[in-house]
Protein backbone atom coordinates (compact mmCIF):
# COMPACT_ATOMS: atom_id res chain seq x y z
CA UNK A 1 0.00 0.00 0.00
CA UNK A 2 2.47 2.62 1.17
CA UNK A 3 4.97 2.69 -1.60
CA UNK A 4 7.47 5.51 -1.32
CA UNK A 5 6.38 6.85 -4.70
CA UNK A 6 2.70 6.32 -4.93
CA UNK A 7 1.30 6.73 -8.43
CA UNK A 8 -1.22 9.45 -9.10
CA UNK A 9 -3.86 6.87 -9.88
CA UNK A 10 -2.84 4.08 -7.55
CA UNK A 11 -5.41 1.65 -6.21
CA UNK A 12 -5.95 3.47 -2.92
CA UNK A 13 -6.38 6.77 -4.73
CA UNK A 14 -8.95 5.32 -7.12
CA UNK A 15 -10.79 3.93 -4.13
CA UNK A 16 -11.09 7.45 -2.73
CA UNK A 17 -13.14 8.41 -5.77
CA UNK A 18 -15.23 5.28 -6.14
CA UNK A 19 -16.00 4.54 -2.47
CA UNK A 20 -18.47 7.39 -2.03
CA UNK A 21 -20.60 6.03 -4.87
CA UNK A 22 -21.87 3.15 -2.79
CA UNK A 23 -20.26 2.01 0.48
CA UNK A 24 -19.49 5.47 1.75
CA UNK A 25 -22.13 7.58 0.05
CA UNK A 26 -22.34 11.03 1.63
CA UNK A 27 -26.14 11.23 1.49
CA UNK A 28 -27.41 7.74 2.16
CA UNK A 29 -24.65 6.40 4.43
CA UNK A 30 -22.88 9.33 6.07
CA UNK A 31 -26.13 11.36 6.29
CA UNK A 32 -24.49 14.58 5.13
CA UNK A 33 -25.70 17.33 2.86
CA UNK A 34 -29.33 16.32 2.91
CA UNK A 35 -30.84 19.79 3.05
CA UNK A 36 -29.91 20.73 -0.49
CA UNK A 37 -30.23 17.19 -1.83
CA UNK A 38 -33.94 17.37 -1.17
CA UNK A 39 -34.70 20.96 -2.03
CA UNK A 40 -33.22 21.29 -5.51
CA UNK A 41 -34.42 18.02 -7.01
CA UNK A 42 -37.66 19.17 -8.62
CA UNK A 43 -35.87 19.42 -11.99
CA UNK A 44 -32.89 17.48 -13.25
CA UNK A 45 -31.28 20.61 -14.65
CA UNK A 46 -31.20 22.31 -11.27
CA UNK A 47 -30.00 19.13 -9.59
CA UNK A 48 -27.20 18.81 -12.14
CA UNK A 49 -26.01 22.39 -11.64
CA UNK A 50 -26.19 21.97 -7.88
CA UNK A 51 -24.24 18.70 -7.97
CA UNK A 52 -21.58 20.31 -10.15
CA UNK A 53 -21.28 23.33 -7.85
CA UNK A 54 -20.96 21.18 -4.74
CA UNK A 55 -18.36 18.95 -6.42
CA UNK A 56 -16.26 21.96 -7.41
CA UNK A 57 -16.49 23.51 -3.95
CA UNK A 58 -15.71 20.29 -2.07
CA UNK A 59 -12.80 19.32 -4.35
CA UNK A 60 -11.07 22.71 -4.31
CA UNK A 61 -11.95 23.40 -0.69
CA UNK A 62 -10.34 20.10 0.22
CA UNK A 63 -7.20 21.10 -1.68
CA UNK A 64 -7.00 24.50 0.04
CA UNK A 65 -7.60 23.09 3.52
CA UNK A 66 -5.09 20.35 2.84
CA UNK A 67 -2.45 22.89 1.79
CA UNK A 68 -3.14 24.93 4.93
CA UNK A 69 -3.46 21.94 7.24
CA UNK A 70 -0.20 22.56 9.10
CA UNK A 71 -0.85 26.29 9.48
CA UNK A 72 -4.38 26.25 10.90
CA UNK A 73 -4.48 26.47 14.71
CA UNK A 74 -6.72 23.74 16.01
CA UNK A 75 -9.00 26.00 18.04
CA UNK A 76 -10.15 28.19 15.18
CA UNK A 77 -10.25 25.60 12.45
CA UNK A 78 -14.03 25.70 12.05
CA UNK A 79 -14.04 29.39 11.27
CA UNK A 80 -11.14 28.94 8.82
CA UNK A 81 -13.04 26.15 7.11
CA UNK A 82 -16.16 28.30 6.90
CA UNK A 83 -14.23 31.19 5.38
CA UNK A 84 -12.62 28.95 2.74
CA UNK A 85 -16.02 27.46 1.93
CA UNK A 86 -17.68 30.85 1.79
CA UNK A 87 -15.02 32.26 -0.53
CA UNK A 88 -15.40 29.34 -2.95
CA UNK A 89 -19.18 29.52 -2.82
CA UNK A 90 -19.09 33.23 -3.63
CA UNK A 91 -17.04 32.40 -6.75
CA UNK A 92 -19.50 29.69 -7.78
CA UNK A 93 -22.44 31.99 -7.11
CA UNK A 94 -20.99 34.77 -9.23
CA UNK A 95 -20.25 32.35 -12.09
CA UNK A 96 -23.78 30.98 -11.94
CA UNK A 97 -25.27 34.46 -11.91
CA UNK A 98 -23.21 35.35 -14.97
CA UNK A 99 -23.69 32.23 -17.11
CA UNK A 100 -26.80 30.45 -15.81
CA UNK A 101 -28.97 33.20 -14.42
CA UNK A 102 -32.29 31.28 -14.59
CA UNK A 103 -30.94 28.29 -12.73
CA UNK A 104 -29.29 30.54 -10.16
CA UNK A 105 -32.64 32.28 -9.58
CA UNK A 106 -34.38 28.93 -9.14
CA UNK A 107 -31.78 27.60 -6.74
CA UNK A 108 -32.20 30.86 -4.78
CA UNK A 109 -30.79 30.51 -1.27
CA UNK A 110 -29.53 27.00 -1.81
CA UNK A 111 -26.39 28.15 -3.60
CA UNK A 112 -25.49 30.10 -0.48
CA UNK A 113 -26.34 27.14 1.66
CA UNK A 114 -23.54 25.11 0.08
CA UNK A 115 -21.41 26.85 2.74
CA UNK A 116 -23.17 25.01 5.51
CA UNK A 117 -23.56 21.83 3.50
CA UNK A 118 -22.43 19.20 5.94
CA UNK A 119 -20.48 17.33 3.24
CA UNK A 120 -18.06 20.25 3.11
CA UNK A 121 -17.38 20.43 6.83
CA UNK A 122 -17.42 16.66 7.10
CA UNK A 123 -14.76 16.15 4.42
CA UNK A 124 -12.64 19.10 5.60
CA UNK A 125 -12.62 17.74 9.15
CA UNK A 126 -12.36 14.07 8.42
CA UNK A 127 -10.04 14.00 5.43
CA UNK A 128 -8.41 17.22 4.28
CA UNK A 129 -6.97 18.13 7.69
CA UNK A 130 -4.93 14.94 7.72
CA UNK A 131 -4.00 14.23 4.11
CA UNK A 132 -1.95 15.56 1.23
CA UNK A 133 -3.54 17.79 -1.43
CA UNK A 134 -3.86 15.22 -4.24
CA UNK A 135 -5.69 12.51 -2.23
CA UNK A 136 -7.82 15.28 -0.72
CA UNK A 137 -8.76 16.48 -4.17
CA UNK A 138 -9.78 12.96 -5.20
CA UNK A 139 -11.72 12.50 -1.99
CA UNK A 140 -13.59 15.75 -2.57
CA UNK A 141 -14.27 14.77 -6.17
CA UNK A 142 -15.58 11.35 -5.13
CA UNK A 143 -17.84 12.73 -2.44
CA UNK A 144 -19.17 15.45 -4.70
CA UNK A 145 -19.98 12.88 -7.37
CA UNK A 146 -21.51 10.47 -4.86
CA UNK A 147 -23.74 13.30 -3.71
CA UNK A 148 -24.50 14.14 -7.33
CA UNK A 149 -25.60 10.59 -8.12
CA UNK A 150 -28.22 10.59 -5.37
CA UNK A 151 -29.36 14.04 -6.48
CA UNK A 152 -29.78 12.88 -10.06
CA UNK A 153 -31.70 9.73 -9.06
CA UNK A 154 -34.11 11.70 -6.88
CA UNK A 155 -34.53 14.38 -9.54
CA UNK A 156 -35.08 11.74 -12.24
CA UNK A 157 -38.11 10.29 -10.48
CA UNK A 158 -39.48 13.61 -9.33
CA UNK A 159 -39.26 15.28 -12.72
CA UNK A 160 -40.40 12.26 -14.73
CA UNK A 161 -43.41 11.44 -12.57
CA UNK A 162 -44.17 14.98 -11.49
CA UNK A 163 -44.03 16.85 -14.77
CA UNK A 164 -43.39 14.20 -17.42
CA UNK A 165 -40.05 15.71 -18.45
CA UNK A 166 -36.36 15.00 -18.20
CA UNK A 167 -33.96 17.95 -18.36
CA UNK A 168 -36.99 19.98 -19.49
CA UNK A 169 -37.60 17.75 -22.55
CA UNK A 170 -41.15 16.44 -22.76
CA UNK A 171 -40.80 12.69 -23.04
CA UNK A 172 -44.37 11.48 -23.04
CA UNK A 173 -46.10 14.28 -24.88
CA UNK A 174 -47.18 17.74 -23.87
CA UNK A 175 -49.55 17.99 -20.93
CA UNK A 176 -50.85 21.36 -22.15
CA UNK A 177 -51.74 20.30 -25.68
CA UNK A 178 -52.79 16.80 -24.65
CA UNK A 179 -50.55 14.88 -27.01
CA UNK A 180 -48.81 11.55 -26.57
CA UNK A 181 -49.71 9.68 -23.39
CA UNK A 182 -51.79 12.60 -22.15
CA UNK A 183 -54.23 12.08 -25.03
CA UNK A 184 -55.21 8.72 -23.57
CA UNK A 185 -55.81 10.15 -20.12
CA UNK A 186 -52.40 10.05 -18.38
CA UNK A 187 -52.08 12.66 -15.64
CA UNK A 188 -48.93 13.97 -13.99
CA UNK A 189 -48.55 13.24 -10.31
CA UNK A 190 -48.28 16.80 -9.03
CA UNK A 191 -47.58 15.54 -5.54
CA UNK A 192 -44.09 14.51 -6.71
CA UNK A 193 -43.18 18.17 -7.02
CA UNK A 194 -44.00 18.90 -3.37
CA UNK A 195 -41.59 18.64 -0.48
CA UNK A 196 -42.74 15.41 1.22
CA UNK A 197 -42.14 13.19 -1.80
CA UNK A 198 -38.45 14.12 -1.89
CA UNK A 199 -38.05 12.72 1.61
CA UNK A 200 -39.97 9.58 0.80
CA UNK A 201 -37.98 8.96 -2.42
CA UNK A 202 -34.69 9.27 -0.53
CA UNK A 203 -36.09 6.83 2.02
CA UNK A 204 -36.89 4.38 -0.74
CA UNK A 205 -33.44 4.80 -2.31
CA UNK A 206 -31.89 3.95 1.05
CA UNK A 207 -34.13 0.90 1.24
CA UNK A 208 -33.05 -0.34 -2.18
CA UNK A 209 -29.36 0.38 -1.54
CA UNK A 210 -29.34 -1.41 1.80
CA UNK A 211 -31.35 -4.26 0.38
CA UNK A 212 -28.55 -4.86 -2.13
CA UNK A 213 -25.62 -3.92 0.09
CA UNK A 214 -26.37 -5.84 3.30
CA UNK A 215 -23.39 -4.60 5.30
CA UNK A 216 -24.87 -1.11 5.49
CA UNK A 217 -27.88 -2.26 7.53
CA UNK A 218 -28.07 -0.55 10.93
CA UNK A 219 -28.25 -2.59 14.10
CA UNK A 220 -31.24 -1.29 16.04
CA UNK B 1 -50.35 44.26 14.55
CA UNK B 2 -51.84 41.29 12.74
CA UNK B 3 -48.98 41.22 10.28
CA UNK B 4 -46.69 40.12 13.12
CA UNK B 5 -49.15 37.40 14.02
CA UNK B 6 -49.30 36.34 10.37
CA UNK B 7 -45.52 36.17 10.03
CA UNK B 8 -45.40 34.24 13.29
CA UNK B 9 -47.87 31.57 12.18
CA UNK B 10 -46.57 31.44 8.63
CA UNK B 11 -42.91 30.85 9.44
CA UNK B 12 -43.73 28.47 12.28
CA UNK B 13 -46.17 26.14 10.52
CA UNK B 14 -46.80 26.89 6.86
CA UNK B 15 -43.23 27.58 5.83
CA UNK B 16 -41.69 25.33 8.44
CA UNK B 17 -37.89 25.26 8.06
CA UNK B 18 -37.74 21.48 8.06
CA UNK B 19 -40.86 20.42 6.23
CA UNK B 20 -41.07 23.08 3.55
CA UNK B 21 -37.40 23.89 2.91
CA UNK B 22 -35.45 20.92 4.35
CA UNK B 23 -33.14 23.22 6.27
CA UNK B 24 -31.05 21.89 9.12
CA UNK B 25 -31.70 18.32 8.01
CA UNK B 26 -28.31 16.93 9.04
CA UNK B 27 -28.62 17.64 12.74
CA UNK B 28 -32.36 17.05 12.50
CA UNK B 29 -31.76 13.43 11.52
CA UNK B 30 -28.69 12.88 13.66
CA UNK B 31 -29.90 14.22 17.03
CA UNK B 32 -33.51 13.09 17.04
CA UNK B 33 -33.13 9.77 18.81
CA UNK B 34 -34.14 11.13 22.23
CA UNK B 35 -36.69 13.78 23.10
CA UNK B 36 -34.49 15.38 25.77
CA UNK B 37 -31.53 16.04 23.50
CA UNK B 38 -33.84 17.06 20.65
CA UNK B 39 -35.42 19.64 22.94
CA UNK B 40 -31.97 20.94 23.94
CA UNK B 41 -30.92 21.35 20.32
CA UNK B 42 -34.25 22.94 19.42
CA UNK B 43 -33.88 25.56 22.14
CA UNK B 44 -30.28 26.23 21.15
CA UNK B 45 -31.27 26.73 17.50
CA UNK B 46 -34.08 29.10 18.44
CA UNK B 47 -31.70 31.04 20.67
CA UNK B 48 -29.02 31.42 18.01
CA UNK B 49 -31.61 32.18 15.32
CA UNK B 50 -33.02 35.05 17.39
CA UNK B 51 -29.50 36.46 17.82
CA UNK B 52 -28.17 36.09 14.30
CA UNK B 53 -31.04 36.89 11.95
CA UNK B 54 -31.68 40.41 13.35
CA UNK B 55 -27.93 41.07 13.46
CA UNK B 56 -27.60 39.99 9.85
CA UNK B 57 -30.60 42.15 8.99
CA UNK B 58 -28.84 45.20 10.40
CA UNK B 59 -25.64 44.29 8.54
CA UNK B 60 -27.53 43.83 5.31
CA UNK B 61 -29.50 47.02 5.72
CA UNK B 62 -26.57 49.28 6.67
CA UNK B 63 -23.54 47.69 4.99
CA UNK B 64 -24.29 45.22 2.23
CA UNK B 65 -27.36 46.42 0.36
CA UNK B 66 -26.78 48.39 -2.85
CA UNK B 67 -26.44 51.97 -1.67
CA UNK B 68 -26.56 50.98 1.98
CA UNK B 69 -23.38 52.82 2.89
CA UNK B 70 -25.00 56.16 2.13
CA UNK B 71 -25.24 56.92 5.84
CA UNK B 72 -21.45 56.93 5.98
CA UNK B 73 -20.78 59.21 3.07
CA UNK B 74 -22.98 60.42 0.20
CA UNK B 75 -20.32 59.43 -2.34
CA UNK B 76 -20.76 55.77 -1.38
CA UNK B 77 -24.38 55.72 -2.53
CA UNK B 78 -23.52 53.68 -5.60
CA UNK B 79 -21.47 51.07 -3.80
CA UNK B 80 -22.91 47.55 -3.98
CA UNK B 81 -21.33 45.11 -1.54
CA UNK B 82 -24.01 42.45 -1.81
CA UNK B 83 -21.54 39.90 -3.17
CA UNK B 84 -20.01 39.80 0.30
CA UNK B 85 -23.31 38.62 1.81
CA UNK B 86 -22.39 34.98 2.29
CA UNK B 87 -19.03 35.55 3.91
CA UNK B 88 -20.29 38.24 6.30
CA UNK B 89 -23.38 36.26 7.26
CA UNK B 90 -21.45 33.08 8.00
CA UNK B 91 -18.80 35.05 9.89
CA UNK B 92 -21.44 36.65 12.09
CA UNK B 93 -23.11 33.28 12.66
CA UNK B 94 -19.85 31.63 13.66
CA UNK B 95 -18.92 34.54 15.93
CA UNK B 96 -22.29 34.64 17.66
CA UNK B 97 -22.22 30.90 18.22
CA UNK B 98 -18.76 31.15 19.76
CA UNK B 99 -19.83 34.10 21.92
CA UNK B 100 -23.01 32.43 23.07
CA UNK B 101 -21.05 29.34 24.00
CA UNK B 102 -18.57 31.35 26.08
CA UNK B 103 -21.26 33.44 27.78
CA UNK B 104 -23.43 30.46 28.62
CA UNK B 105 -20.44 28.55 29.96
CA UNK B 106 -19.50 31.48 32.21
CA UNK B 107 -22.88 32.45 33.59
CA UNK B 108 -25.01 29.33 33.54
CA UNK B 109 -23.10 26.08 33.84
CA UNK B 110 -26.31 24.07 34.12
CA UNK B 111 -27.63 25.47 30.84
CA UNK B 112 -24.19 24.87 29.34
CA UNK B 113 -24.40 21.23 30.29
CA UNK B 114 -27.65 20.87 28.39
CA UNK B 115 -26.87 23.07 25.39
CA UNK B 116 -23.08 23.00 25.38
CA UNK B 117 -22.47 20.01 23.18
CA UNK B 118 -24.94 21.27 20.57
CA UNK B 119 -23.65 24.79 20.23
CA UNK B 120 -20.63 24.10 17.97
CA UNK B 121 -22.92 22.05 15.72
CA UNK B 122 -25.18 25.02 15.21
CA UNK B 123 -22.55 27.06 13.39
CA UNK B 124 -22.92 24.70 10.47
CA UNK B 125 -26.65 24.17 10.79
CA UNK B 126 -28.24 25.18 7.50
CA UNK B 127 -31.33 26.42 9.32
CA UNK B 128 -29.35 29.32 10.80
CA UNK B 129 -27.67 30.52 7.61
CA UNK B 130 -30.80 29.63 5.67
CA UNK B 131 -32.88 31.81 7.97
CA UNK B 132 -30.57 34.75 7.31
CA UNK B 133 -30.62 34.15 3.54
CA UNK B 134 -34.41 33.89 3.45
CA UNK B 135 -34.55 37.08 5.48
CA UNK B 136 -32.34 38.81 2.89
CA UNK B 137 -34.50 37.53 0.04
CA UNK B 138 -37.72 38.65 1.70
CA UNK B 139 -36.34 42.05 2.65
CA UNK B 140 -35.43 42.51 -1.02
CA UNK B 141 -38.91 41.54 -2.13
CA UNK B 142 -40.49 43.78 0.51
CA UNK B 143 -42.20 41.04 2.53
CA UNK B 144 -40.41 42.08 5.70
CA UNK B 145 -40.36 45.82 6.00
CA UNK B 146 -38.88 46.50 9.43
CA UNK B 147 -36.86 45.15 12.31
CA UNK B 148 -39.91 43.82 14.10
CA UNK B 149 -40.91 41.63 11.17
CA UNK B 150 -37.43 40.15 10.99
CA UNK B 151 -37.34 39.51 14.73
CA UNK B 152 -40.71 37.77 14.59
CA UNK B 153 -39.55 35.64 11.66
CA UNK B 154 -36.35 34.67 13.48
CA UNK B 155 -38.15 33.62 16.64
CA UNK B 156 -40.97 31.71 15.01
CA UNK B 157 -38.82 29.89 12.47
CA UNK B 158 -36.57 28.73 15.30
CA UNK B 159 -39.58 27.53 17.29
CA UNK B 160 -40.91 25.79 14.18
CA UNK B 161 -37.62 23.91 13.81
CA UNK B 162 -37.69 22.96 17.49
CA UNK B 163 -41.26 21.66 17.20
CA UNK B 164 -40.29 19.57 14.19
CA UNK B 165 -37.29 17.91 15.83
CA UNK B 166 -39.11 17.22 19.11
CA UNK B 167 -42.00 15.62 17.23
CA UNK B 168 -39.67 13.41 15.22
CA UNK B 169 -37.75 12.40 18.36
CA UNK B 170 -41.00 11.41 20.04
CA UNK B 171 -41.95 9.24 17.06
CA UNK B 172 -38.51 7.65 16.95
CA UNK B 173 -38.62 6.80 20.65
CA UNK B 174 -41.86 4.92 20.05
CA UNK B 175 -40.47 3.30 16.92
CA UNK B 176 -37.78 1.53 18.94
CA UNK B 177 -40.38 -1.06 19.79
CA UNK B 178 -41.61 -1.72 16.29
CA UNK B 179 -40.21 -4.30 13.93
CA UNK B 180 -38.99 -2.36 10.90
CA UNK B 181 -37.67 -4.13 7.81
CA UNK B 182 -33.89 -4.51 8.22
CA UNK B 183 -32.85 -2.39 5.19
CA UNK B 184 -35.14 0.43 6.31
CA UNK B 185 -33.97 0.46 9.93
CA UNK B 186 -32.50 3.69 11.20
CA UNK B 187 -32.10 6.21 8.43
CA UNK B 188 -34.56 4.89 5.85
CA UNK B 189 -37.63 4.79 8.06
CA UNK B 190 -36.69 8.17 9.55
CA UNK B 191 -36.77 9.73 6.09
CA UNK B 192 -40.16 8.22 5.34
CA UNK B 193 -41.52 9.30 8.74
CA UNK B 194 -40.33 12.84 8.07
CA UNK B 195 -42.02 12.72 4.67
CA UNK B 196 -45.31 11.70 6.26
CA UNK B 197 -44.94 14.44 8.88
CA UNK B 198 -44.35 16.93 6.07
CA UNK B 199 -47.61 15.80 4.45
CA UNK B 200 -49.31 16.48 7.76
CA UNK B 201 -47.77 19.93 8.00
CA UNK B 202 -48.96 20.73 4.47
CA UNK B 203 -52.47 20.95 5.88
CA UNK B 204 -51.44 24.19 7.60
CA UNK B 205 -51.25 25.64 4.10
CA UNK B 206 -55.03 25.94 4.19
CA UNK B 207 -54.99 28.32 7.15
CA UNK B 208 -56.58 31.65 6.22
CA UNK B 209 -53.98 34.07 7.52
CA UNK B 210 -55.98 37.18 6.76
CA UNK B 211 -59.07 36.00 8.62
CA UNK B 212 -58.43 38.42 11.49
CA UNK B 213 -57.38 41.15 9.21
CA UNK B 214 -60.54 41.30 7.13
CA UNK B 215 -62.86 44.22 7.48
CA UNK B 216 -66.39 43.12 8.31
CA UNK B 217 -68.13 42.99 4.94
CA UNK B 218 -71.78 43.75 4.34
CA UNK B 219 -73.71 40.53 4.23
CA UNK B 220 -74.68 39.73 0.66
CA UNK B 221 -78.25 38.91 1.66
CA UNK B 222 -78.86 42.31 3.14
CA UNK B 223 -77.69 44.29 0.16
CA UNK B 224 -80.85 43.93 -1.98
CA UNK B 225 -83.09 44.80 0.98
CA UNK B 226 -81.50 48.18 1.50
CA UNK B 227 -81.32 48.97 -2.19
CA UNK B 228 -84.73 47.87 -3.35
CA UNK B 229 -85.78 50.34 -6.03
CA UNK B 230 -88.22 50.21 -8.95
CA UNK B 231 -85.41 49.36 -11.33
CA UNK B 232 -84.71 45.72 -10.61
CA UNK B 233 -82.09 44.88 -13.20
CA UNK B 234 -79.31 47.18 -11.93
CA UNK B 235 -79.75 45.86 -8.42
CA UNK B 236 -79.00 42.35 -9.58
CA UNK B 237 -75.93 43.68 -11.33
CA UNK B 238 -74.62 45.42 -8.24
CA UNK B 239 -75.30 42.32 -6.21
CA UNK B 240 -73.28 40.35 -8.73
CA UNK B 241 -70.48 42.87 -8.38
CA UNK B 242 -70.52 42.47 -4.62
CA UNK B 243 -70.40 38.70 -4.91
CA UNK B 244 -67.57 38.93 -7.43
CA UNK B 245 -65.53 41.25 -5.27
CA UNK B 246 -65.97 38.89 -2.34
CA UNK B 247 -64.78 36.01 -4.50
CA UNK B 248 -61.75 37.89 -5.71
CA UNK B 249 -60.90 38.87 -2.18
CA UNK B 250 -61.11 35.33 -0.87
CA UNK B 251 -58.85 34.15 -3.69
CA UNK B 252 -56.22 36.66 -2.75
CA UNK B 253 -56.48 35.59 0.84
CA UNK B 254 -55.76 31.98 0.05
CA UNK B 255 -52.52 32.91 -1.62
Amino acid sequence: MSDKKEGLFSKSNIKLVTNPFNDDNPVTVQVLGICSALAVTVQMKNAFVMALSVTVVVAFGNVIISLLRNLIPNRIRIIVQLVVAAALVICVDQVLKAYAYDVSKQLSVFVGLIITNCILMGRFEAFALGNKPWPSFLDGLGNGLGYGIILMIVAFFRELLGSGKLFGIELIGSSVEKTGAYASGYVNNGFMLLAPMALIIVGLIIWVQRGINKKLIEKN
Amino acid sequence: MFEYFNIFLKSMFIENMVFAYFLGMCSYLAISKKVSSALGLGIAVTFVQVMTVPLNYLMYEYILKPGALQWLDPTMAELDLSFLTFILFIASVATIVQLVEMIVEKFSPSLYNTLGIFLPLIAVNCAILGGSLFMQQRVDSGTYANFGHVLTFAFSSGIGWAIAIVLLAAIREKMEYSNVLPPLRGLGITFITTGLMAIGFMSFGGVDLNAFNKKPQPKVDEVPVTTVTPEIVPVVDSLQVVVDSVKVDSNQVVK
